[in-house]
Order: C-alpha cells, then structure tokens, then sequence
C-alpha cells in the first residue's frame, strides 16, 4: 500500500484548525439572535473571532484537541493494518507539529504517553465499502463534551419513561437540562437509538458527521430532530450556559436493531468546537472537505 | 460595554460587579490547577510553611494579594530566547477547585478566580464573605485568549508538569464574564432553576 501519513496528517490538521462552514454559519446566525451587549452575545463574539484566528493562524480551534477518532471506509484490496500504522505515525507527527495537544494518558496512572497513541488510541473504525476508493473521516471529540454526553436505559426505575419515540424525546431533553452549558454549549447532540450499549453510542457519534441543515431520511426522526433542536434552546441554557436563546445548533438521530429485553437511548455532546473533516483520495487526487 | 479591570483589583471594584457583567483583565495573572491547589492548601493554608518554599510563598503572597488566579493547562511553547509562550490556553473545569477555592481565597485576598463551567456554594460565600468574584472565560477559545497573555514572567513548580505549574503571566484586555459575584449571586444557579422550570413544562406538554 502506498504510503499516505502525510495526507492523514493534513486531515488532522484541517479538522483541528479549519471549523467547517455549516457550524460557523450556525454560530453567526445564533451570534445574531442574541442581544447585543448580553453574555450570550459577548460569549459568540469572542467565539466566532477564535474560529477565524485559529485559521489564519493555523492553530487549533481548542487547546483540547480530544480523542482523535477516524472512520475509514476502504476498498476491498487495502490493508488495514497498514492504515493502522499510518494513522498512528500521522498522529505522532501532527502531535510534534502542535496540531494536536498530547492527550493520551494510562487509565490508573494518568502517565501521558506524549504521542497521542496508547492502547486503543486514536480510536479507528474501519468499514470495508464497495468503492475502488478510499475516504476517511476525522472527528475531534474533546474531554469536557465527552463527560456530557449520557446514555438512558427506557425504562429504568431511575428514569421511567416508553419505549418509543416520546420516551426517547424526554431522554434527550433531560441530557440536554443536564450537560447546562459544561460541554461548552451551544453543542450538538448525536442520538442513537437501539442497539446494545456499545453500538448505540458509536451510531450516535456517527450522526455528528452530518451537515448541520440535512434532512433525516426516515420523517418520522426528521420531525423530532426538528422538534427537539427548538424545544432544547426553549431550556435558555444559552452559549457557555450564561442564558439565552441558543443551547444547541441541532439535534441528529438514528436508529439500530435492538434486542426485545434492551431500549437504549445513547447522546452523544459535541462542543461549540465541531471539529470534524473527511478526506477522499480517488484516482490519486486528494481532497479534504466539511461533510 | 466591557469592564476594563486593572491587576491588583480593589474590593471597591469587586463590589461594584454583578452577575452577567463583562469585564477585560489587564495586569498580572497565575495559572494554578488541582496539584496547585492542593499544594498551596497543604503548605500555606492549613500547615506551616516549610523553610524550602518560603520563597514560593513570598511570590504568591504579592503576586495574589488583590490579584488573580486562572485555572487554565495551557499549551506552551519555548522559544529560541529561552523565554516561554502561550500557544493555546482556554479555561478548564472549575469545579475541581470547589474543596479549596474558598480557603485559597481568603488567605491571600484572591479578588478574581477565572475558569469555566462555574463553582458552587462554598466558593459562592467565600466570595461573599472576602470580596471576589468567579470570571468566566470562553471555553474552547484557546488561541484567542493565547494572544491576550502577552507575557510569560515566570513559572514556579514545573515538576508538577506544563499543565499544573504556576504560569506568572502578562495578560490585556483577557475578555471574561462575571457569573458569580460578591453579593450571593451565581449564574449558574439562576440558568440551572429556570432551566428546570422549563423541562418540567415540556415534559408536562
């Protein structure tokens, strides 16, 4: 396999300095609601002044760069070893090179291996699809968000609630309540619904890749994620929690297979900071773009 | 409009604050997390300041007396020079502080604590009671703030590695917002109660 570290660590670095355009967008149409002089409004001025530094400046976004987590999707022939080591080798160079801050440390010991590699680090989800080219997205999950993220199992004598579409709304609306605005709101939140405990939070996290203003193919999730995006900012956490009128900029759902006896509902928090970049290379031309 | 606040702040100044204000920090801050805290808790606070860290405890004795304190593990580079600089350096968790910012407080006249996220009851009262306000940065904004602090002076403690030491740093116009003040009022507290309100109304609906 031909090598390609240095493509990787390209997309390492875009994500972690180059916000996509659907979220800035986003952050300046809720910049605009707010009322001008209020914290709210002073706390997304800052914001949206950051973003643009950080690019012209080439620096991340946020000092925590987060948990680096790759979805690679390859064709029948790649090796995925191979790729494996790419990518560790790319996260190494992209950690000298301060795209990344070094952020893998042992559990117990807290020791930080200062290459962002360790076991199990970066995290790479690996699909074998039935395209001749390959494409992998990166996602930049910081540690503050991560803790607010939340995972309900409907019904439980903690949280009584049904098992079905309303029971999944009260879910997200009491995850939303209780994130306040700790994981550096305004956030998104990446439902996933079914499933076992593991795959409902990965198909959860798999939603924050989408466009901020898509449509969900199934109507029925696209109304609720519709429904829950406005009832969520009716909460007035508002951007850092300091109040107003934006809590989240969307709300994205799907649903997997489930055993009968098991109900998850699994939500995943992204920060203001949405960090996520795909990268093609087909025909051996490279690009790297906002989903 | 923002508050420009100069480093060391009079309690005149912290009284005329109130929640939801915006102010912009000029002057001499020192960054200290968990290993600080406890550090200065053990040494200076509860016990009797051993002869090795006299030195340390000069420093942070005028460094903090109406001064200010950043719970912040920046990014930092050094230079050619030899000198340090801040490359990213946004706010952490505060809440962490809770067991000690109080008593930190009150032993070395500590006018502002910066973080985010927001402290609770016992930080709440210390602020109350010696005159201080908790300063709430923009998370994530890490470059940004990078540039407010202009200037490294000094760091003490570095074995307690990059993120935990005390950064003695220059800062302009380092844009924060007051969310707890020195009256008993938090932010916090107010966007938590009415937040609830409103979940119980369209839980109800």
């Amino acid at each position: 396999m031909q090598d390609i570290t240095e493509h990787f660590v390209e997309l390492i670095k875009s994500t972690s300095t180059d916000l996509s355009p659907d979220v800035e967008t986003a952050l300046i149409d809720a910049c605009s609601q707010e009322k001008e002089g209020s914290a709210a409004h002073g706390a997304l001025v800052t914001i949206l002044e950051n973003i643009k530094l950080a690019r012209e400046t080439g620096r991340p976004i946020c000092q925590d760069t987060g948990t680096p987590i790759f979805y690679v999707w390859y064709p029948v022939d790649m090796s995925q070893r191979q790729m494996r080591e790419q990518i560790q080798s790319a996260v190494r160079i992209a950690t000298e090179r301060a795209y990344l801050r070094p952020n893998a440390v042992e559990a117990l010991s807290g020791k930080n291996s200062g290459n962002n590699t360790g076991v199990d680090f970066p995290t790479i989800h690996f699909n074998e699809w039935e395209h001749d080219y390959l494409k992998v997205g990166l996602m930049l999950k910081g540690g503050g968000s991560e803790n607010c993220g939340a995972q309900y199992s409907v019904p439980s004598p903690e949280f009584p609630a049904s098992r079905d579409l309303k029971g999944v709304r009260k879910a997200v609306l009491d995850a939303a309540y209780k994130a306040q605005g700790l994981g550096c709101a305004p956030g998104i939140l990446g439902v996933g619904i079914g499933g076992d405990r593991a795959t409902s939070i990965i198909k959860g996290k798999e939603q924050l890749f989408r466009t901020l203003v898509d449509t969900n193919p199934d109507p029925e999730l696209d109304k609720m994620e519709k429904q829950l995006h406005l009832e969520i900012n009716e909460l007035g956490i508002g951007p850092m929690g300091f109040g107003g009128k934006t809590t989240v900029l969307g709300v994205k759902m799907a649903q997997l297979h489930r055993v009968p006896a098991s109900f998850f509902v699994s939500i995943a928090y992204m920060c203001w900071a949405d960090r996520r970049k795909i990268m093609t290379i087909k025909n051996g031309s490279i690009t790297i773009e906002a989903p | 409009m923002a508050t420009k606040l100069i480093i060391p702040i009079s309690e005149k100044e912290i009284r005329a604050l109130k929640v939801g204000d915006q102010v912009l920090l000029n002057g001499v801050v020192f960054t200290a997390r968990d290993a600080g805290h406890k550090y200065m808790i053990e040494n200076f606070v509860k016990g009797t300041c051993p002869d090795s860290e006299k030195q340390m405890y000069k420093v942070l004795k005028e460094g903090l007396s109406g001064g200010v304190i950043y719970h912040c593990g920046p990014v930092v580079r050094k230079r050619d020079d030899g000198r340090y600089e801040f490359v990213a350096a946004g706010p952490t968790t505060s809440i962490r502080e809770e067991p000690y910012q109080a008593d930190v407080m009150a032993h070395f006249g500590v006018r502002g604590v910066i973080g985010k996220g927001g402290m609770r009851d016992r930080t709440l009262k210390g602020c109350q009671e010696h005159g201080a306000v908790y300063l709430h940065a923009i998370g994530g904004a890490a470059p940004l703030i990078a540039e407010c602090c202009k200037e490294v002076l000094d760091v003490y403690k570095l074995d307690f590695g990059v993120p935990e030491a005390f950064w003695k740093l220059r800062v302009v116009d380092f844009p924060c917002v007051v969310t707890m003040d020195s009256h008993g009022k938090s932010l916090h507290d107010k966007v938590r109660t009415d937040s609830e309100a409103k979940l119980q109304q369209l839980l109800a609906g």
